[in-house]
């Protein structure tokens, strides 16, 4: 436990002016004490403070103490880079410098994250028999843009980099001065495959900030919603994983029962994707006992389906052995990097907010770590396939003792002057949306971390000696998020 | 392969019929809005207000809604009680035209076919090519679904291809991001003539929840024509369907 930072839990608000302003080389010594024991980034991010000075945030998070650590520090110009001591912080220190224009000296790789990329931004390899291989912004299926280069001797990759901002809406920066009409629409597209999560993340956060709790039964409907948008995810990927390696069975099965869990979304609020469900107070749509009844039913036999569908992975010797060693991640770069979600968990790292900070539903019935120490293809593969048995287990359990009290309170004003964490498991991984409210009563600043954001770089890594023909394989088993990344 | 065999007996056979039957829409569904007649001035003040992308106007008292810029979030239903705007359940949306997605209490103008006829240069083909400009990956992912056996886009002669080499038509999703323009531009460029462009989704008809937003354009027809408008935050997969078939005219 370091004293110089103030602590608070997943969705605890603190006061702004209780949060406290370090020198740049105590923050950084703070940091990296903190992430060679067992303290990851979560969010790291710089806002002008209007005098001219740049104000660093930084938190950190202790998944295995279920507390949070926030601290700042206020820069201008330029500062002494984190990122060489602590790898997880370089993406952030890339971010902070494409938004505010302060430069972190001596950063390793000072590049764009959100603007489109130039020549002199990729690390190119020259010798014999090496080449490059530039793939999108346009691909070839139905699927977000983005530009990956590969650095290739022969077959084998060598150094892999990912261009990303293309679908850069600004979001962020919509958000100060709200909540309006149209802050939850912004937040619900944030990512469209995770609506519940980036919503329900909104969401607590706008409660924390004005002191209240959700009626019982709308925390229990919101883990449910939370939970299907996994299955339907999770299912999908395992789909799509199937089908990159030509496995059509399982590929064929798996596309059309991730739509029947986004119709059991639907018949719970009318959309696939749980627009319109979750907003600040609680939920927008119950359930009755005859709906329970008809979500019980077509649960249990979608994941009979599933159950059937998945099962053929693992008795195949062909998806075996193209999974088995396949893109690898050791613990140790995962954990340097800061890893969440699915990716970290394939590597042998018992890290979910559901379990390490829990908030909601998620307090009174605890779903167990899911993980796999082997960090490849497989591992990544098998840790969804665990989440989909216990998110449907889950799921049974919560129908069965649905609370009585409501749905839906109002909520008052939100306080002027206060920060909130608020940390959702999505089906990715930690999503963070960190809010801070101005004298107004106002939101005076919104960081969104999408988990794709923490795991990008794990995919780069994870095709460092990997075949080229292996890189659709790598890339469906992260599943990231390319809006999500953008914003 | 036994057990490839009875796994493939144990899923069985799960195509829908298209057009679908009455039951397939979820209940709580918002399909197409229903503008009432005889609104008071207060209730038609009340949806315009709330809206969030302003798709409700009500130029001259007369209330009009625009499909396009609709995300269905059916805030209007809810302020008004129901009382000026309410959602069906019906799932055709699709347009040729974008002032056709503008609808209003008095009744629909009946479409004229703006001179491009896809079944007589196309046949009974069309081979599409998708581009993601910005959009939330929803719309992209009911569009994906169409593949899947449930919808089996493949039977009625419509196919997703790889290359803007092989495609008849473009369909684009997200409001056109700054940093996509010049690649979608280009995508357009490389597609031989004759060649259609669909927008689906509110971001790609009008920007949706983007709307002005700095960093993107208000939509596909900003920056190239479009020929078939397909509404919705995302669309529902049976809306895109109905939608890609309709520009084919193989169901009536």
């Amino acid at each position: 436990m370091d004293t110089r930072a103030v602590r608070t839990y997943n969705c605890g608000e603190i006061d702004i002016k209780d949060i406290p302003v370090l020198s740049v080389s105590d923050l950084s010594e703070t940091a990296f004490r903190g992430t060679r024991e067992d303290a990851r980034i979560s969010s790291f991010w710089g806002s002008n403070d209007g005098s001219g000075n740049t104000v660093l945030t930084m938190v950190l998070a202790r998944d295995k103490d279920g507390y949070l650590e926030v601290m700042s520090t206020s820069v201008k110009g330029s500062y002494p880079s984190l990122s060489g001591n602590i790898p997880q912080a370089h993406l952030f220190e890339r971010e902070i410098y494409e938004q505010c224009g302060v430069r972190p000296e001596g950063h390793p790789c000072l590049k764009p994250v959100r603007r489109p990329a130039s020549a002199g931004d990729f690390l190119s390899i020259s010798g014999e028999e090496i080449h490059e291989v530039a793939v999108g912004p346009v691909h070839a299926g139905i699927i977000e843009p983005g530009h990956f280069r590969f650095q290739c001797h022969g077959e084998q990759v060598f150094h892999l980099d990912i261009a990303l901002g293309y679908q850069h809406r600004g979001l962020e920066k919509m958000l100060p001065g709200g909540p309006d009409k149209r802050t939850i629409h912004y937040i619900e597209t944030a990512a469209g495959d995770t609506t519940i999560g980036h919503t329900l993340a909104y969401c607590q956060a706008m409660e924390s900030l004005s002191d209240r709790e959700v009626p019982l039964r709308a925390s229990v409907l919101r883990a449910i919603m939370l939970e299907l948008e996994r299955l339907a995810n999770h299912t999908g990927d395992l789909g799509a994983m199937a089908g990159d390696i030509g496995y059509l069975p399982t590929s064929s099965y798996c596309g059309r029962l991730r739509g029947e869990f986004l119709n059991m979304t639907a018949l719970i609020c009318g959309n696939r994707f749980g627009r319109n469900m979750v907003r600040p107070g609680g939920v927008t749509r119950d359930m009755d006992t005859t709906m329970i009844k008809e979500l019980r039913e077509r649960l249990s036999r979608t994941f009979s389906d599933v159950k059937n569908a998945v099962s053929l992975l693992w008795s195949s010797s062909l998806v075996v052995d193209r999974f088995d060693e396949t893109g690898i991640i050791s613990e140790r770069t995962a954990s340097g990097l800061g890893l969440v979600g699915v990716a970290a968990r394939a590597c042998g790292i018992e890290r979910d907010v559901r379990f390490d900070m829990p908030v909601g539903a998620f307090r009174f019935s605890h779903i167990p770590i899911s993980t796999h120490s082997t960090g490849d293809v497989f591992a990544r593969a098998f840790v969804r396939w665990l989440e989909i048995q216990r998110s449907v287990e889950f799921i049974f359990d919560q129908l069965d003792n649905l609370p009585n009290d409501g749905i839906f309170s109002p909520l008052p004003e939100i306080r002027p002057g206060k920060m909130v964490v608020s940390l959702v498991e999505g089906w990715r991984g930690e999503i963070c949306h960190s809010v801070l409210t101005g004298a107004n009563g106002k939101i005076a600043g919104y960081k969104i971390v999408d988990p794709s954001f923490h795991n990008w770089p794990g995919l780069a890594m994870a095709l460092r000696g990997e075949e080229i023909s292996n890189f659709p394989l790598c890339n469906k088993s992260f599943d990231l998020s390319y809006c999500g990344h953008d914003l | 392969m036994i057990r490839t065999l009875y796994a493939r007996s144990k899923q069985g056979y799960r195509t829908m019929p298209f057009p679908p039957g009455n039951d397939t829409l979820p209940e709580r569904f918002l399909g197409m809005p229903f503008i009432a007649d005889g609104i008071s001035g207060e209730d038609i003040r009340e949806c315009v207000s709330v809206c969030p992308t302003g798709a409700i106007d009500a130029p001259g008292g007369n209330i009009s809604l625009d499909l396009g810029k609709c995300i269905f979030c059916g805030a209007c239903d809810k302020a008004c009680a129901g009382k000026a705007v309410t959602f069906t359940r019906e799932y055709r949306l699709a347009s040729r035209k974008r002032d056709g997605l503008v609808l209003s209490n008095e009744p629909a103008r009946e479409e004229k076919d703006p001179g491009k006829n896809i079944k007589h240069i196309f046949g009974r083909s069309l081979k599409l090519r998708q581009v993601s400009a910005g959009g939330c990956n929803a719309c992209e992912a009911d569009i994906n679904v169409l593949n899947t056996p449930g919808f089996d886009l493949a039977r009625f002669g419509i196919q997703f291809v790889a290359s803007p080499r092989h495609a008849d038509g473009l369909v684009v999703t997200g409001p056109v991001t700054n940093n996509m323009r010049s690649a979608l531009e280009k995508t357009y460029n490389a597609m031989a003539s004759p060649k259609l462009v669909i927008a689906v989704g509110a971001c790609a008809i009008s920007g949706g929840p983007y709307i002005d937003s700095a960093e993107a354009n208000n939509g596909v027809d900003t920056v190239l024509p479009v020929d078939l408008y397909i509404p919705g935050c995302p669309p529902h997969p049976l809306t895109i369907l109905h939608g890609l078939t309709s520009i084919m005219e193989r169901l009536k």
